[in-house]
């Protein structure tokens, strides 16, 4: 049997008496969108903190492709083929959008130390055509720093499709956004995503866009799985409704 | 014998209470505003000089002489009033290195100014009236005066308790030193509360420094002598901790009386490097806690492009002028050009780490100096020719980089500038106290280049070639892969770390480049002055760094040429004009942190994008 992307295995985490994350076990496969919601305070952000290297578990295991990655260092899981986009999004904002890509790139490469080559000579291609799948290709040449949020955005996804990941983490991919342009990131997301193979592992507020573009949905209250399933079976679970109490709509 | 361990310990315990009075007021100051007060020191020595002044022209007996001791104090704390509402109100905002530069110069106008006033030569204070004799303590003569002051440190400690837990304004500090924003948030006069606590912390250092009339002559050197060890108390009881200053000082002052019994020859080192492992093992110090508000983030610089024509055309016409021009000068002026080669390069190195690389460092000098000793040392002691003088600069520089930037790349902001200092302190006091090694005070003479390179043009040349070739090095690879993952992980660690990069790694290869070019600068001026002497890593020459890089702006990469440049020149003409050049220097510290914080290239682009649509 092929093990999926991304498995984790009865996950603990607590902090001083506090559990935050109890027994949450998880599995993505190449080309799915998983996503975690919650309401507030329910361990989301801790549970994904734990896949990604941020925290390390009490108990429990996180795989890659079968492999061991638990408490690994998040530079470590990157190379590995794990791609991570952030709630506030983080792109370096004194270099183009096209040197955003272009430093995935020689990271990829091994070459963060190489000290003779000089970036302005390198071959720009690889990163064009990656601005290209997220549609930034145009404004390649500008600093990130001036850039809309939206672009960031995009931009972000693009630096963290560079290595060609198996595997893509998303706090919150569309926070802060306007809501038209939400559906457009996400319907690119699930596109790229589809299209390559790869696996996406996100937490969103947006209940529209949850329920629009996940595969399946995994509901987590005070640490625990509550539900988990495809959106329309998650949509009619009474445990789900009764967590959320009304306080957010499920459409 | 052990009478003697006790006289030593409570002479300690004196020493302890009068560095606790100056670094109650820096922890305090620090607390509240997050500036690290460098004129501190000063305000400390000048309380000094006007206790002496005072303390003369009063009356003899009690009234004249605590009275005067309590006029100096007031005078001070008014003297803090004004630095806070002219100078640091202005900065709050602005990053540490700008503040702590700007408090150093500071720290310079008040160096001319008090020579000025008092004069060259140290000034004897009266005893204090009723303190004159000895006491005996078990067999031991022991000052009275320095028991009274053994007491002067818990009471003054005991009364600050008070005065920061049983009144609204101590309330209100403390509320700012745990959020300052909160609490400008509920509505407190923020403006009011920082210019009181600056009138505090500047009344206690003027204490500090009134109290020692009757113990040593007030002189010159008072103000820098103090604000290390201030510095060194501060941190190691945590950044805006008083209990902590308070039992960092007794350390300290153990620490130096039995240093000298036990080890006389590495007391300054020690100190320094009782901080430097405090700020290795906790870097918030011994009682101190990480500060609950980030500081503000650095502004985003605008990405490197590469140089503009009008640029490239002023670079090769420098470049000429510096090689055609020169056979045309006299002696003197060579030696100046020299100097300014050199300069260059050493900015340039600082540049490389504070600009792309993120870092801050307020002990520069330090390779500069470990370059300048490499080659000296191999000289005097191996008799070793000029050619393997300059081959050892760089590479002991790299090692002293590689060595102290593997704990000073791992911290930021006001600690790493502190940690930063810790070693170039080291460094110093090594050299000044290692007589056997490095002649100590006395210096190395006698480094001169071979035979080959003695004529100066043939020298000047020599170092043009070396300094504009290793700059144009450190240019090229800020253009490289490594140099965009430098900037990469200053802009955002957390996006660096998720692609792969090691900011530690990267940060402290980025480090000991900069030593050994710093170290190639070094060895340089080792062999145009023909000697070395400990100045060379102390304080004023990191400071010179600094200026230079910030004078040229931090962001831009021909930044630290220009300001080396100028700044060389301007030096070098205002020390000869004019007596007070350290006043000169001081303001233009001020000016250019309060108007032009982005440098002179800062500044023409400014213009030059202003011009363009």
């Amino acid at each position: 049997m092929i093990p999926p992307v991304l498995a984790a295995e009865g996950l603990h985490k607590s902090f001083g008496g506090v559990q935050a994350v109890a027994d949450v076990s998880l599995a993505v496969a190449g080309g799915e969108l998983l996503a975690l919601i919650g309401p507030n305070g329910a361990g989301k952000s801790t549970c994904f903190n734990l896949i990604n290297g941020q925290l390390r578990p009490d108990r429990g295991r996180v795989r890659l492709r079968g492999r061991d990655i638990t408490g690994l260092a998040p530079r470590r899981i990157w190379r590995l083929g794990v791609g991570r986009t952030f709630q506030i999004t983080a792109t370096f904002g004194s270099l183009s959008v096209l040197q955003n890509v272009q430093m995935a790139l020689l990271s990829h490469a091994g070459r963060a130390f190489d000290l003779l080559g000089q970036v302005p000579r390198e071959d720009p291609a690889p990163a064009l055509a990656l601005l290209e799948r997220v549609g930034m290709a145009e404004q390649a040449g500008r600093p990130c720093g001036v850039l809309a949020y939206g672009d960031l955005k995009r931009v972000e996804l693009a630096v963290a499709l560079a290595h060609g990941p198996a595997l893509l983490l998303m706090d919150e991919p569309t926070a802060g956004m306007a809501p038209a342009e939400r559906a457009a990131l996400m319907a690119l997301t699930a596109r790229l995503a589809r299209e390559s193979g790869i696996a996406v592992l996100f937490t969103e507020h947006d209940m529209g866009v949850v329920f629009g573009h996940a595969d399946r949905i995994l509901v987590l209250d005070r640490g625990r799985v509550i539900a988990e399933g495809p959106p329309d079976a998650v949509r009619g679970d009474a445990r789900v409704r009764a967590v959320y109490l009304g306080g957010m709509e499920v459409p | 014998m052990w009478q003697d361990l006790l006289a030593q310990s409570l002479s300690g315990l004196a020493t302890a209470s009068s560095l606790f009075l100056v670094a109650s007021g820096l922890t305090v100051i620090f607390g509240v505003t997050r500036i690290v007060n460098f004129a501190h020191g000063s305000l400390y020595m000048l309380g000094a000089y006007l206790a002496w002044t005072l303390v003369g022209a009063l009356p003899r007996g009690h009234l004249g002489f605590w009275g005067g001791v309590l006029l100096a104090v007031l005078i001070v704390g008014v003297i803090g009033v004004l630095i806070e509402v002219l100078l640091l109100r202005r900065i709050y905002k602005s990053p540490e290195l700008f503040q702590l530069l700007a408090t150093f110069g500071v720290v310079l106008i008040v160096q001319d100014v008090a020579l000025w006033i008092w004069g060259p030569q140290d000034l004897l204070g009266p005893r204090a009236p009723g303190l004159r004799g000895a006491v005996d303590i078990f067999g031991a003569r022991f000052p009275l005066y320095d028991l009274f002051l053994i007491c002067v440190g818990p009471v003054v400690l005991g009364l600050l308790w008070l005065l920061f837990h049983r009144t609204r304004w101590g309330t209100r500090v403390r509320a700012a030193t745990a959020d300052r924003e909160m609490v400008g948030a509920l509505g407190v006069n923020q403006r009011l509360l920082f210019t009181t606590v600056f009138f505090l912390g500047a009344a206690l250092a003027g204490l500090g420094g009134a109290l020692q009339l009757p113990r040593e002559s007030v002189n010159l050197q008072m103000d820098l002598a103090i604000i290390a060890e201030a510095f060194v108390v501060v941190v190691i009881g945590g950044l805006g901790s008083l209990p902590g200053a308070f039992l960092a000082a007794l350390l300290i002052g153990q620490m130096q009386a039995f240093g000298i019994l036990i080890f006389p020859k590495i007391t300054l080192v020690l100190v320094f490097l009782v901080m430097a492992v405090v700020l290795i093992l906790r870097p918030y110090g011994l009682l101190g806690r990480p500060p609950a508000t980030a500081h503000a983030a650095p502004a985003i610089e605008p990405p490197y492009g590469p140089p503009s024509r009008a640029l490239r055309v002023i670079g090769l016409v420098g470049l000429a002028a510096a090689l055609v021009v020169p056979p045309l000068m006299g002696e003197f002026a060579l030696i100046v050009f020299t100097e300014i080669a050199i300069m260059v390069l050493f900015a340039a190195s600082l540049h490389f780490i504070m600009g792309p690389g993120g870092m801050v460092s307020f002990g520069h000098a330090a390779y500069f100096g470990m370059g300048a000793y490499g080659a000296a040392l191999l000289t005097a002691h191996f008799a070793a020719p000029m050619e393997a003088g300059l081959l050892a600069a760089p590479l002991v520089a790299g090692l002293a980089g590689a060595v102290f930037g593997f704990f000073c790349v791992r911290l930021s902001g006001v600690y790493a500038a502190m940690l930063t200092l810790a070693f170039a302190q080291i460094a110093w006091s090594t050299a000044f106290q290692w007589i056997e090694l490095t002649g100590g005070d006395n210096g190395i003479l006698g480094v001169w280049p071979s035979d080959w390179a003695a004529p100066k043009l043939t020298f000047y040349y020599l170092a043009l070639g070396l300094c504009v070739g290793a700059t144009l090095l450190l240019r090229r690879s800020i253009f490289s892969p490594f140099g965009m993952a430098m900037r990469a992980q200053r802009d955002s660690p957390l996006r660096a770390e998720a692609i792969g990069l090691d900011g530690f790694r990267i940060r402290w290869v980025a480090f000991i480049l900069a030593a050994v070019a710093a170290g190639i600068a070094g060895g340089l001026f080792a062999y145009a002055k023909g000697s070395v002497f400990p100045s060379v890593m102390a304080i004023p020459r990191s400071v010179d760094a600094l200026v230079m890089v910030l004078l040229g702006g931090v962001q831009t990469v021909s930044g630290p040429i220009i300001g080396a440049l100028a700044f060389t020149w301007a030096h070098e003409q205002l020390m000869r004009a004019f007596e007070m050049w350290r006043l000169l220097l001081g303001l233009l510290i001020v000016a250019l942190v309060l108007f032009f914080p982005q440098g002179l290239a800062g500044a023409a682009q400014r213009l030059a994008g202003r011009r363009a649509p």
